[in-house]
């Protein structure tokens, strides 16, 4: 079963396709694929603890891991202790490791 | 370290225009310093990125020099992956779609990069062991 | 064994005048051309290439005139007769108003809850 990283880099509130792209990360992970979101650049905008992350919130109940990038968040000065619940960080190496291991990674 | 792989990545944006083209160059970054040799496939604007003419100027608003400013320019981080690549004893070979190159008039690029087309990503995406697209977005 | 890969174009439209063609449908053909296995999903504003009616003729700057505009129903057309798979997501043809018959004959139209299924049909995803 492929395993997907769907990297969002843009944010929900000026890119309106960005709600498909948690649509497709719930779609391919209720057929059973591994998922993980991926929030670079401004797409950590949505994952502070506001109404706009509610999609990835409800991702990351769902089983999906959701992270957000460090050096994006701290560009933004985006406080790690004022993120969404479910969203997680991480470094940009570890897009590397999941090419590198084989994932799909899905570039939005 | 993580088992050795080729990972190509296609590029499109050109510099200075948006966040993609500095996290592309990245990424590149993090896979050579985990070991993976790299493809790169510059298309569309993405061939802007390793030309050779592109230059520093200072910054009269914030009252700083030419030395002073230090403005980065891509040629140079490509240049600087390129070397960190060959002292890893890995391969970093970025490509630019020529028709690209000819339409946008930027065929001086630096030292390592070279013209190629489709049949070299077509390669590329075959032989390696992974790929991504970094797109553009409207 | 050589890859199957599936190329999702998303931007529809962009550059397009200026190049003449989609950048990417354009690559695509150019990989067909090479050898590879490559077909096409359509999605967001490029569903449109699918629209028969698409006409982007006739523009001029002072006295130049364009004689090459984009002919993209032509050239997804072309990828059908050359035997690709051309695919688009019905749901973003229906949020745009496209009607099926306005589009192409041999286009294949995929219901999101099949998008997983396509991919995974595939050695590769090339998302553009």
């Amino acid at each position: 079963m492929e395993t997907y990283l769907l990297i969002a880099s843009r944010d929900p509130f000026t890119a309106r396709d960005m709600d498909g792209v948690y649509d497709l990360a719930a779609s391919l992970a209720a057929r059973g694929h591994p998922v993980t979101v991926f929030l670079v650049q401004n797409g950590v905008l949505a994952a502070r603890r506001i109404p706009a992350a509610e999609p990835l919130t409800r991702l990351a109940r769902s089983g999906i891991a959701v992270l957000a990038e460090e050096f994006s968040l701290r560009e933004r000065g985006i406080a790690t202790d004022r993120l969404a619940t479910g969203i997680r960080t991480a470094d940009l190496g570890y897009v590397v490791d999941a090419l590198a291991d084989g994932a799909r990674v899905l570039w939005n | 370290m993580a088992q050795r792989k080729t990972l190509t990545f296609a590029l499109m944006d050109p510099p200075f225009e948006s966040a993609r083209s500095t996290t592309a160059l990245r990424l590149i970054d993090a896979a050579l310093r985990r070991g993976h040799h790299v493809n790169v496939f510059a298309y569309e604007g993405a061939v802007h990125l390793a030309f050779a003419h592109q230059q520093p100027h200072a910054n009269a608003v914030h009252g700083r020099s030419l030395e002073e400013e230090d403005h980065p320019l891509p040629r140079q981080w490509i240049a600087a992956l390129q070397a960190a690549a060959e002292a890893a004893g890995l391969r970093l070979d970025w490509v630019n779609c020529g028709l690209c190159v000819d339409e946008r008039g930027v065929g001086e690029s630096i030292a390592g990069v070279r013209r190629g087309g489709p049949p070299d990503f077509a390669r590329f995406v075959q032989e390696s062991d992974n790929t991504l697209v970094i797109p553009v977005r409207d | 064994m050589s890859k199957r890969i599936l190329s999702v174009v998303t931007c529809g439209h962009r550059a397009t005048l200026e190049e003449q063609d989609d950048p990417i449908m354009w690559l695509t053909r150019a990989m067909r051309g090479a050898g590879t296995v490559v077909d096409v999903f359509l999605q967001g504003n490029a569903v449109s290439y699918g629209v028969r009616a698409q006409d982007a003729g006739g523009l001029s700057f002072g006295e130049r005139r364009q004689t090459q505009p984009p002919r993209l129903a032509a050239d997804s057309a072309a990828l059908i007769s050359g035997g690709a798979t051309v695919l688009y997501a019905a749901d973003d043809a229906r949020q745009r108003g496209i009607e099926p018959a306005e589009l192409i004959e041999g286009l294949v139209a995929v219901e999101p809850s099949a998008v997983p299924r396509l991919f995974s049909a595939y050695d590769l995803i090339l998302w553009w």
